[in-house]
């Protein structure tokens, strides 16, 4: 520090100027995140893959106008298909559907209907996404709800609150989303004016999003209770701060590490949960693809067509794993220390 | 403690109650349409939906309708309306298959998991912990009866190495019960094993920068004592925890999966088959079931926590 100046005013201005000079950048958890995040190639590349995996599935009209020349519900019981110059059956006379033919028809292969598994895993694959995203969005917003409200009035409304989510969290996860599906499976659900019908896609959604909430709202207000007791929270309070603000500017953001965290964990296990319930059969319904009802197809004639269980199974490995290793980054990048965990 | 335990038991009947209340609201209250059409299942003729619909009280009110059905489970009135077989006896039938199933599999999954979790902790950072990392975030991205499946035909029907499914009784032949079930439980295993494996690295390497690890360095101890005695023990508390929930879990149809592409004809797969039928009334048990299972084993951990930790007790 030179010399000393002469008076408080010129110090200010002596400060002030320093501080224009060596101006240190203020970066916030968000951006520090970024940064760790950017680093981090292996998350990186699964994100992308995860990316590239939605675009396909979104794409898949196109494969199917353009390319394959068929829908996901067409059977092509008695047609032929001619790979490398030799007329073939898409289902042999004893019923064995053709495996892969590597080209624009039945790229990878045929279902015992006939149908072309490409253009199946491209549709299943919309309903699959669709259902763990939105599923995850819905699991998370009550979550966040549910968890702010029992945390941050506590008392009564704790009490039933967590009464509610322990009575939930004694279900096994399938056990739960199979009785919800079996129970919804024939007559639909009828929410006070809303009818929904039993073989609609909002039934598993609705199912796998309840199940998995109080996995999220349990730790969600346990945040909110240490939350609420730090300085700055008093502070919004001392300044005349209604519960609603308290709730929305001042908590909220501090758990928005946990909430992202959470979310991309939320949509691996909806996408597994939404497989497992098809297998069941209680989950999306018949001729509907998704990546579950086709593994159950599948498996019924592993004997014959593996190909069948091994193509839509190992799609749903790969887009699971990219988010579940994508999420790992995201965590490790936000929260290295957060121990989060959801089970089936 | 025995005012810890008591309480704790008299919580765990309320939660069962709250349970039992849900289960009831799902079956009978929240879906659309008439409970006696849905429980003939498919293709009921009209007197069979009279007679289950006076039998189940279904015109009574909501809270005799309750108490109808709770009776029916406890007294094991609860039967198929399809086999015409009682739910009860179906249940105790698959009982020991499954128990076969989650025992051999718990232990599994924990032994392997202790081994590749201490072992990613002690090599953090390394090529060998990158890579335990990715098998096990493959294993939790599986749907275990895809692997399954795969396992079955590939190692058991294809190859013939393991036999294809199916089980054979403990009492009549040990090794082969295990021969039959290796594929089962590895199957059943692999998702744990990553949850598992990927907690207790944490928790070691968490545990690692105690002081009283530390301490136990600067004595001279062995690096092998350190970590088997001091690190490794105190990493494993609550995983251990969670080995009894999740044990509770797959014992009360957290196997269904398994159990079905195995065909072990346990528990979960006599649910399993109900569902492709329709059929409620097993639906309802089974779940009533694995809610119990998973409560009290709740709250069997909880008093072995307030047993070694003096402090839980009071609160």
């Amino acid at each position: 520090m030179g010399t000393e100046p002469a008076s408080t005013g010129q110090a200010f201005e002596a400060f002030e100027e320093e501080a224009k000079r060596e101006r240190v950048h203020g970066v916030g958890p968000w951006r520090l995140g970024l940064r760790r995040l950017r680093r981090n190639r292996v998350a990186l590349f699964f994100g992308f893959l995860f990316v590239l995996l939605v675009v396909l599935c979104l794409a898949a009209p196109l494969w199917a106008n353009q390319v394959a020349g068929t829908g996901p519900n067409e059977n092509h019981l008695t047609d032929t298909v001619v790979v490398d110059g030799e007329e073939k059956n898409v289902v042999a006379l004893d019923g064995v559907p053709i495996g892969p033919t590597w080209q624009g028809e039945f790229f990878l292969g045929a279902d015992r209907n006939g149908r072309d598994v490409m253009v199946r895993l491209l549709y299943g694959g919309r309903n699959s996404l669709l259902i763990g995203v939105t599923a995850a969005l819905i699991t998370t917003v009550l979550s966040i709800v549910l968890g702010l409200l029992a945390g941050f009035f506590r008392g009564w409304t704790d009490t039933a609150i967590r009464a509610l989510l322990d009575v939930l969290w004694s279900f096994p996860v399938v056990i739960l989303g199979v009785a919800l599906g079996v129970a919804l499976a024939t007559g639909g659900l009828r929410l006070g004016p809303i009818t929904i019908g039993g073989d609609s896609i909002l039934i598993p959604i609705l199912v796998i999003a309840l199940v998995f909430i109080p996995y999220m709202a349990r730790p969600v207000r346990g945040q909110v209770l240490s939350l609420r007791e730090k300085e700055f929270v008093e502070a919004a309070r001392a300044q005349g701060a209604g519960p609603l603000r308290i709730m929305f500017s001042e908590v909220l953001p501090n758990l928005a590490s946990t909430i992202l965290v959470f979310f991309t964990l939320l949509i691996a296990n909806a996408i597994l949960l939404e497989a497992a319930l098809s297998f069941l059969g209680a989950g999306v319904r018949p001729p509907n693809p998704s990546w579950g009802t086709m593994i159950d197809e599948g498996v019924e004639r592993i004997a014959t067509a593996p190909h069948l269980t091994v193509v839509p199974g190992a799609m749903l490995l790969v887009t699971v794993l990219s988010i579940n290793v994508f999420g790992d980054g995201v965590r490790d990048a936000l929260d290295p220390r957060a121990k989060v965990r959801l089970e089936h | 403690m025995a005012r810890f335990v008591v309480r704790r038991l008299f919580q765990m009947v309320l939660v069962m109650f709250a349970v039992s209340i849900l289960t009831f609201l799902i079956f009978n209250v929240i879906p659309n349409g008439d409970p006696a059409e849905r429980m003939a299942g498919r293709q009921p003729t009209e007197v069979q939906i009279e007679a289950i619909r006076e039998e189940w009280g279904f015109d009574e009110n909501i809270v005799v309708q309750y108490v109808t059905t709770m009776r029916k489970v406890f007294t094991g009135d609860l039967q198929s309306y399809f086999t015409q077989l009682p739910v009860g006896e179906e249940i105790l039938r698959g009982l020991p298959r499954t128990l076969s199933l989650a025992i051999g599999a718990a232990l599994l999954w924990m032994l392997v998991a202790t081994c590749f979790g201490l072992y990613s902790a002690m090599k953090a950072g390394k090529f060998a912990d990158r890579f335990l990392t990715i098998i096990a975030l493959i294993g939790i991205s599986m749907p275990v009866f895809w692997i399954g499946a795969l396992m079955n035909y590939y190692l058991g029907f294809k190859a013939g190495i393991f036999p294809n499914g199916g089980y054979v009784e403990l009492t009549r032949d040990p090794i082969d019960w295990a021969y039959h079930l290796i594929l089962p439980w590895t199957a059943l295993a692999i998702l744990f094993i990553g949850f598992y494996s990927r907690l207790l690295r944490s928790n070691v390497l968490d545990t690692i920068n105690e002081d009283y690890v530390r301490t136990a360095r600067a004595k001279g101890l062995s690096e092998r004592r350190i970590m088997v005695r001091h690190v490794l023990r105190n990493s494993m508390i609550p995983i251990v925890t969670l080995w009894g929930l999740d044990f509770g879990a797959v014992l009360g149809g957290g196997a269904i999966l398994t159990e079905t592409v195995f065909d072990l004809q346990g528990v979960g797969q006599y649910t399993a088959d109900s569902i492709g039928l329709l059929d409620v009334p097993p639906v309802l048990a089974v779940t009533l079931l694995a809610a119990f299972f998973i409560v009290f084993l709740n709250a069997v951990v909880d008093i072995a926590y307030a047993y070694l930790d003096p402090r839980i007790r009071l609160q």
